[in-house]
């Protein structure tokens, strides 16, 4: 026995729609069977998982609230993937651009400097992270080094940069030696859209990210250029885009997507330095990508989506003592179900018996 | 049904009523198909009639939707090559499948099966190269080998497994004419020792040379099995296409003008380890005038387009000049600018992007006048490339499909459409009806032709002769980076071209003798 894939000669668009939608159910069968076998309810903890966080207005904040790094980095990262660039360094540059960004507010801590801090930390913050992406593109079109690797090794870089600061530095010095620095002043943190909420303009960051990315990826040569490179490199060539411009380019704005992401959490979320500033968001966020198809909507989407199962994950863990890593187990779960039924959208399966006839 | 009576046993293999659908499409169509032991039989056919489909039916890769084969009377199935190879089948394809940097022997041994030891490959190989004439050093790498020399490694690895039926696709494509005439003698050979052969191509002459059947497939049904030396070349060629095909109009009055593009002294080292470097070429196209390169494939065909192209640059900026103003610097938008166009050889993924529509591919060499402002002008896109759909009588299976669901023919009609839409004064197009069929590369031919008699520069770089003779107003041998001197084409002769094809002519013109 053996499988086949052959591609289908017409693709219907109405399955091409449901097919996001069949492969949440079935990654939530799968799931609801993990769960079973550790001797759990999974209607319980499809309860805990969707149900609750979606029906209590402070889970839904919460929700908006992680999702925004997840969808500004993602978008970041869309612009990459489109053109077969393979960007995984996005944690590296958004905390990088959290550095850059929080020593312009503690320089300014105590001070009374006016609202100019702000914008300007998110400047500082994009620049940071988009000169941090920008150390493997120039290897790649320099040296021809392989980005995967510059990017993803970069990342303990700036991880360990962080850490040193947060524990050297730029410890608050009345802070009983924990590693932190002090909180941000007003002027240097991102206010929250409604007063007394908890989800910060980083979201409207978010949305102004996604309508931007839908125009460039959709309308402008420079969209149509990224993804010529990514689908027929010879063909971009043949064109006249240089392909050293085109990474180049790639990697300054998903490196500045990322950085936004970090300063805003750091700023609009934690308040402060501390060494550790992200649950692993940039790396969540290459799931967050695919699972969107890099489509800018797509990508909001399954932003939300994402955020649920981390809010979910946590309140499984303290209710019904399953582990977090579980979460994890779940969003691959669910990449690879997304993927498995894009790929039978466009393809027929078939079982081929061996060696019949003989 | 029809058993074939004429001979004493059942025929070697039978296809009866084979169909294969994919979705609405209907590549084999209920076909019929016998080949006798030791007979050569043709499979003539445009590109998308079938053949292909029919012969990975044959070779077990893909399965058929309906239908049987037989082999020596006994229905059989066969499920993957491997089981192909066992019954007694062997195939060359028509792009080769070696390891560059192996030997001749290494390369044999890895496609065998565990049973045979390199030291065993070695010896078979020099016994079948010795029958059969294919000489062929066991120990040489495969990157130092002419296109011919590949193909006889593919064909021994063949014959090692003592085939009944051998399938060629289509194996004269990379042949020098002298390399071909070869190839025919040791297939007569096999022929005659009672190895059956399935002769794939779409060259008539080689064919009538060949063999003494043909099957012709037309839009996946077999239109006609004829005898191709009792019927003529244009008479194949109709039922081939399905009407009949006229000859190519030249005899507009022709007087080249002022030069359009002049190569001088033009260098470029080789692009990685098995590149192919240019040696002082020069070249002259003028305004109103076709102009040929002839030569076998991978020798600096595609540097030189590349060269041309601006794709990669020279590094003296009067190396080449195009529309007197010295470009060798130049990047390929800027030589669009001076009006220029290129046609690449490879359709898919260097001319057009598969996964991309035809209108979107307009892009690629109209940016100039589709986008403003960095915004893309979709309805200009989409107009351009209606328009060259409906001039070049591009087949779409859909209004704006994507690239790839083309057949060849029509996506090199609409490659081609969309650079002479644009009224170049300097076309430059690499290999213009590569695996295209015979009704889509009279079209091409004609409107290259129409374009020069419009005043148009036009170079044409082609391994087919016969289209070079057709268009061409002048013409030159490129051999191993070096361009033979280019002659008006009344001055070249089949022996002439084939001689420059192999450098003899240059050694014994003592230009390069070592």
């Amino acid at each position: 026995m053996r499988i086949e894939l052959t591609p289908r000669t017409s693709v219907s668009p109405v399955a091409r729609a449901l097919a996001p939608v069949a492969a949440f159910i079935t990654s939530f069968l799968i799931a609801g069977f993990v769960i079973w076998l550790m001797g759990r309810s999974p209607i319980d903890a499809f309860d805990v998982y969707v149900l609750q966080p979606l029906s209590d207005p402070w889970s839904l904040q919460e929700l908006l609230v992680k999702a925004t790094p997840l969808a500004l980095i993602a978008i970041g990262l869309s612009y990459c993937f489109r053109a077969s660039l393979w960007n995984i360094g996005a944690e590296g540059q958004y905390v990088m651009g959290a550095i850059f960004g929080s020593w312009l507010a503690l320089k300014t801590h105590g001070t009374d400097a006016g609202t100019w801090v702000l914008p300007l930390m998110l400047i500082l913050g994009v620049i940071g992270g988009a000169l941090y992406g920008l150390i493997p593109a120039f290897l790649k079109t320099r040296f021809g080094v392989n980005e995967i690797l510059t990017s993803l090794m970069l990342v303990y870089v700036a991880q360990l940069t962080l850490d040193y600061l947060a524990r050297g530095p730029w410890r608050d010095p009345k802070g009983f030696n924990f590693p932190q620095s002090v909180t941000f002043d007003t002027a240097a943190t991102v206010p929250p859209i409604l007063e007394a909420g908890r989800v910060h303009y980083g979201f409207v960051f978010a949305l102004i990210a996604v309508a931007v990315t839908a125009v460039v990826l959709g309308r402008t040569l420079f969209g149509y250029r990224l993804k010529l490179t990514g689908d027929a490199p010879r063909a971009a060539r043949f064109a006249g885009f240089s392909s050293k411009a085109t990474v180049m380019a790639v990697f300054a704005i998903s490196g500045g997507l990322a950085g936004l992401a970090g300063i805003t959490e750091v700023s609009g979320q934690i308040g402060q330095i501390q060494p550790s500033i992200s649950p692993g968001y940039g790396f969540t966020a290459i799931t967050v990508a695919f699972l969107g198809r890099l489509n800018p909507i797509g990508i909001l989407v399954a932003a939300l989506v994402v955020a649920l199962t981390f809010i979910g994950g946590e309140s499984a863990q303290i209710m019904l003592k399953l582990p977090l890593d579980l979460t994890q187990a779940f969003q691959g779960i669910l990449l690879l179900c997304v993927l498995a039924a894009d790929a039978l959208v466009s393809n027929r399966i078939r079982l081929v018996a061996r060696g019949g006839g003989k | 049904m029809k058993a074939d009576v004429s001979s004493s046993g059942p025929p070697l293999v039978e296809l009866i009523r084979i169909s294969k659908r994919y979705g609405d499409l209907l590549a084999n169509d209920g076909i019929d198909l016998s080949i006798e032991p030791g007979e050569i039989h043709a499979l003539l056919g445009e590109n998308g009639a079938g053949k292909s489909t029919l012969v990975k039916i044959l070779y077990g890769v893909i399965e058929p939707s309906a239908g049987e084969i037989r082999w020596e009377g006994r229905p059989v199935s066969i499920g993957s090559p491997v089981e192909a190879r066992t019954l007694g089948l062997g195939m060359v394809f028509q792009h080769f499948s070696l390891f560059e940097e192996m030997t001749v022997a290494e390369n044999i041994a890895v496609a065998l099966s565990g049973e045979w030891s390199l030291a065993n490959v070695r010896n078979r190989l020099s016994e079948i190269s010795r029958t059969y004439g294919l000489a062929l050093d066991a120990d040489r790498a495969v990157w130092t080998l002419s296109a011919g020399e590949r193909q006889r490694i593919e064909i021994v690895r063949c014959l090692l497994q003592n085939p009944r039926l051998l399938i060629l696709d289509e194996p004269t494509s990379v042949l020098t004419p002298q390399e071909a005439e070869h190839l025919f003698v040791t297939l007569d050979k096999l022929s005659a020792e009672g190895c059956s052969i399935l002769y794939i191509s779409h060259k008539l002459e080689e064919v009538r040379r060949l063999c003494r059947r043909a099957t012709i497939l037309r839009a996946g049904r077999v239109v006609a099995t004829i005898d191709p030396r009792a019927s003529t070349a244009r008479e194949i060629a109709a039922l081939m296409v399905g009407n009949e095909v006229g000859d190519i109009r030249t005899d507009a009055p022709h007087t080249p003008q002022g030069e359009v593009l002049r190569v001088r002294n033009l260098d470029m080292p080789p692009v990685g380890l098995h590149g192919q470097a240019l040696k002082d070429i020069n070249l002259v196209v003028r305004a109103g005038e076709v102009v040929g390169i002839a030569g076998v494939a991978g020798n600096g065909q595609s540097e030189l387009f590349a060269a041309l192209s601006g794709e990669r640059l020279a590094e003296r900026n009067d190396a080449i000049t195009i529309a007197g103003k010295p470009s060798g610097g130049m990047g390929i938008e800027a030589r669009r600018r001076l009006s220029a166009a290129f046609v690449p050889e490879e359709r898919l993924g260097h001319a057009a992007a598969p996964t991309h529509r035809l209108s979107e591919n307009t892009l690629i060499s109209h940016a100039s006048t589709e986008v403003r402002s960095g915004f893309i002008l979709l309805n200009a896109a989409k107009r351009l490339a209606r328009t060259i759909i409906k001039s070049f009588d591009v087949r779409t299976p859909e209004g704006d499909p994507q690239a790839r669901k083309l057949s060849g023919g029509n996506l090199q009609k609409f490659v081609i459409g969309r650079e002479i839409i644009r009224k170049p004064k300097l076309l430059i197009v690499d290999q213009p009806t590569w695996g295209v069929d015979a009704g889509a590369a009279r079209l091409i031919r004609q409107s290259l032709v129409d374009l020069a008699r419009d005043g148009s520069a036009v170079l044409v770089v082609s391994q087919d002769l016969d289209e070079l003779f057709e268009v061409a107003d002048q013409m030159a041998v490129i051999h191993q980076g070096m361009l033979s001197p280019q002659k008006p084409i009344g001055e070249w002769t089949k022996e002439a071209i084939g001689l420059e094809m192999l450098g003899v002519a240059q050694a014994q013109g003592g230009a390069h003798a070592d």
